[in-house]
Order: structure tokens, then sequence, then C-alpha cells
């Protein structure tokens, strides 16, 4: 099997600042790697380098494209990115408000992602819109409601259903549960399982809750200052922990 | 089928002035297809860490675990994957599931990981259900739930809904009833008779002297104190 994402020696700095330095995995389609470590150990940032939203200073991100196969995706060129972003790729933010028009109904946030590919009958992109809102659980009936009107865990849910609209092989995605209330991210944990299991996508998750990556990833990294300190079988990771920071992290966490 | 070469295993707690405590020292032991091994041993002896470094759920300190062929001790995180969902399967004591999912989802969810169709895999996991004697009103709840010893069987059931060619089976006839804990031997011998490799904990004399054709006791793999 060809690997879906290559990382190599991905490095930012910060003028003298180190973001994240040397970071190696390759990525197999159907996998999904869990990103953690405190705040300020890089993730994010490595994230933003893998999606294109940040140059990394060294490195390159090699991903097997539908059409070229393999293709460095730090030295494509602008409108090539963007297009990937656009189709293959999908990037759920923290915030649902960065991924989200806030000022477009439900219906055409999901809408715009189809038009960008090419979509222009709109009563096929209000059909596949009301199908997708169904799949993330938001009521057809509120397809023209504006997601200003939305709480935020539906915001959550109508990000990932804009973004996977396109069916993407690839999403990124950046704390998808934080501050969702434990209910909300429970039902957002299964359906993200089974989107997963169903279209075979891969993901990258960025994420410092231990359970959700624990039920979301196959295999972890663990990062500090920048560095990737431990990787390996989520459960390996978790219950037989080898690097010392690691150790402090899996025993910090409180049982509930 | 499992087969296991000198294999040693040590933690080392970084934050506890990096103390480091060997655990396991040239274990070795195999297992054939068709045949069932019980672990004994006292508490705290290792034998939930020897089944834990057989599913990779521990990282092996030296040595080799083969399962099938593949060495669980070196090999990729991607490979053991395959493993577990294709060849290795594991029950352990405690039911780990995401909130909110049905029983019946839970139960079929390794079928389905393979490739099988949801008709296919629904029908098995009610079977499995049934034969496990849990209420059919329960199979639409989530099993979070449920007492602990519904629990325990619907883990089971998981467990044994796909046909594993090796198995590791952690205590399963812990806590349950009569009834059910007869269930799950017969399960455990059918899986024996279609040529699963197995290997168990039992604490239940009677039931291990039923499936088991082997103990081994794994204080001789206890590191001798120097």
């Amino acid at each position: 099997m060809t690997p879906l994402l290559e990382v190599q020696n991905i490095t930012k700095r910060y003028g003298s600042r180190i973001g994240c330095a040397e970071v190696n995995f390759t990525l197999y389609p159907g996998e999904v790697m869990g990103i953690v470590g405190e705040s300020g150990s890089g993730k994010s940032t490595l994230l933003n380098c893998l999606a294109g939203h940040l140059p990394p200073d060294e490195g390159a991100v090699l991903y097997d494209t539908r059409a070229d196969g393999m293709v460095d995706t730090v030295t494509m060129s602008e409108p090539e990115r963007r297009m990937l972003s656009r189709t293959d790729w999908a990037f759920v933010h923290q915030n649902p408000r960065d991924g989200l028009r806030m000022g477009v109904s439900a219906g055409g946030n999901v809408g715009e992602r189809l038009m960008a590919v090419g979509a222009r009958h709109y009563g096929n992109i209000r059909d596949t819109a009301t199908d997708w809102l169904g799949r993330v659980e938001i009521a057809a009936e509120r397809i023209d409601d504006r997601p200003s009107a939305f709480s935020g865990g539906m915001q959550q849910r109508l990000q990932i259903a804009r973004n996977l609209v396109t069916s993407p092989r690839l999403i990124f995605m950046d704390e998808p549960t934080g501050g969702l209330d434990v209910s909300v991210q429970a039902r957002l944990l299964d359906l993200l399982r089974g989107l997963v299991r169903d279209l075979g996508l891969s993901a990258v998750i960025v994420s410092h809750d231990l359970a959700v990556v624990r039920l979301l990833a196959d295999r972890l990294m663990v990062m500090k200052g920048g560095h990737v300190v431990e990787s390996g079988l989520t459960d390996q990771v978790l219950d037989d922990p080898q690097h010392g920071y690691t150790q402090l992290l899996v025993s910090s966490v409180l049982q509930v | 089928m499992i087969h296991i070469d000198n294999l040693s295993k040590s933690f080392t707690l970084h934050n506890q002035g990096s103390a480091v405590i060997p655990v396991m020292a040239d274990a070795n032991l195999t297992v054939a297809a068709g045949e069932c091994l019980a672990l004994t041993g006292a508490s705290g002896a290792g034998k939930s860490t020897l089944m834990r470094l057989i599913y990779g759920n521990y990282l092996a300190a030296g040595g080799r675990i083969l399962v099938g062929d593949v060495d669980v001790a070196t090999s990729e995180p991607r490979d053991i994957l395959q493993l577990r969902r294709e060849t290795l399967g594991y029950v352990s004591q405690f039911l780990r599931v995401v909130p909110r999912v049905p029983t019946l989802e839970v139960v079929a969810e390794p079928l389905l990981a393979v490739g099988k169709s949801p008709e296919e895999a629904l029908t098995r996991a009610k079977m499995l259900l049934g034969r496990l004697n849990i209420p059919e009103r329960l199979w639409s709840l989530s099993p979070t739930t449920f007492s602990g010893g519904e629990q325990q069987r619907v883990n089971i059931a998981r467990g044994f809904a796909h046909n594993y060619p090796a198995m590791l089976l952690d205590e399963p006839t812990a806590s349950l009833d009569p009834t059910n804990r007869e269930t799950v031997l017969h399960l455990i011998e059918e899986a024996k008779a279609r040529g699963a490799a197995i290997i168990g904990i039992f604490h239940d004399a009677d039931a291990r002297a039923r499936v088991a054709d082997r103990e081994i006791d794994v204080a001789q793999f206890t590191p001798k104190a120097a």
C-alpha cells in the first residue's frame, strides 16, 4: 500500500523560537493519527504546516494526489494547493467560526464547497446539503438558518459537514471536540468514528484530551517543545509510555 | 500460531527517580492452533502483562512475539492494527466503548471492520447477544449503563463476533452466573474446535480444567532479584 501523506523533516521557527522541529511521519489511507502535547508544544504549528496554512522553513509534505501521484505540497503553486484544500483535504478548526461563513445559511455553507468544485444545479446542491445535515444530525428544517443561530455543538457539526461534502481523503482537525460539553462531545466522537470507518478517511487530529485521542486515533505522536518525543500505537503510548514527559502527561489525567 | 522467544519487559519510571522495574525475563512459550493455554500465577506475577505484551499494548524490551508471521515486538503500528483487526482478538475485563453507541453496534463493529456486510454483522451480533442472555430490549441502548455482569457479557460477545485465529482471554468467566458461564465456556470450546489458538487467564479452576489443554506458571518468567 502506498502512503497517503509523507511528512519529512518539517521545521518551523518563529524567529529564534522553535515552532516545531524535524517532524517525520507517514500516514496510510484509513489511518487516524493523533498529536498530543501541552499547549505551546507545537501541535497546531505542525498541523498548520501540514495543511499549507503556514510555510515551513524546512522539510517536505508529500501527498498522494489523485492525478499526479506523490507531490510536495510545500513547493506546489498556490492555486494548486488551494484546489487541494477545497477538494481532497479538509480542515476542521477548533473554533467553528473560523471554518464557517457566519453570514451564510447552513445549506449555503455546505453548498459553497460543492460549488467550488463545479456543482451548479441548485436542486442537487440543496439535496446534498440536506443529506449531509442529516448525517451530522442537524434537522433539515434548519437548512436556511444561519450558523450564528446555532449552538456551539451544532456549529461544529455543520463545520464537519461542510468539510466532508466533497469526499476528502485527508482531514486535519484542530481540537475538534474542544469547548463542547461532554454529551455533544460523545455524539461528535461517535459521528467521526463512523465517518472514518464508512468513508475510509485518513485524519490528523490535534488534541490535548487523551480520552478523545484514545477513542479516535490509531497512532499517537507526543510533542514537547516542538519536538516529537514519542510515537506509536495509541494504546501502547497511553498504557506503556516510554518517555518521561508522556509518563507525566498520562499520570496527570484526572479520573472521572 | 503464537510463539514467544526470550521475551523481556521492564518499566522505567522517569518521574520517580528513574526507577527501573524488571518484570519479565526470558519468557518462552508456544501455542498451536486449536490449543488453549492457561496462564497461572499469583496476582502480580505478570499474567496480564504477558497478555498485553502479546496484544502490543505494552512495548517489549527484548525478544520476539510471533502471532502468525507478525512479530508484535518490532512491527509498525499499522501492521499491529491489521493483526488486531483480522487475526488477534482480546477479551479484556473491562468494556471500553464510545458513549451513546447501541450495544448491537458495539458487538457488530469488529465484523464491520473486517469488511462484512452490515446485515451479516448484525445477524451474528444478535445471535451472540441472544446466546449470552442480554435481553433484546437492551440491544438498542448503550452498554455504558449496564450492570457489571451485563457489560462483561457484551464484551465477550464483541470479542467472539469475528472468528479470530488467535485469542487472548482475560478472566472471561469472572462475575458470571452459572448459565452464562456455561455459554462462555461453550464459545471457547467452539473457538478451539475451529482452530483458534487461545491464551487465557482463568481464576475459576473448574473452567480452567475444562477448556485449557496446558497450564504455564508465569512466576518462572519473573526475573530473579540480583
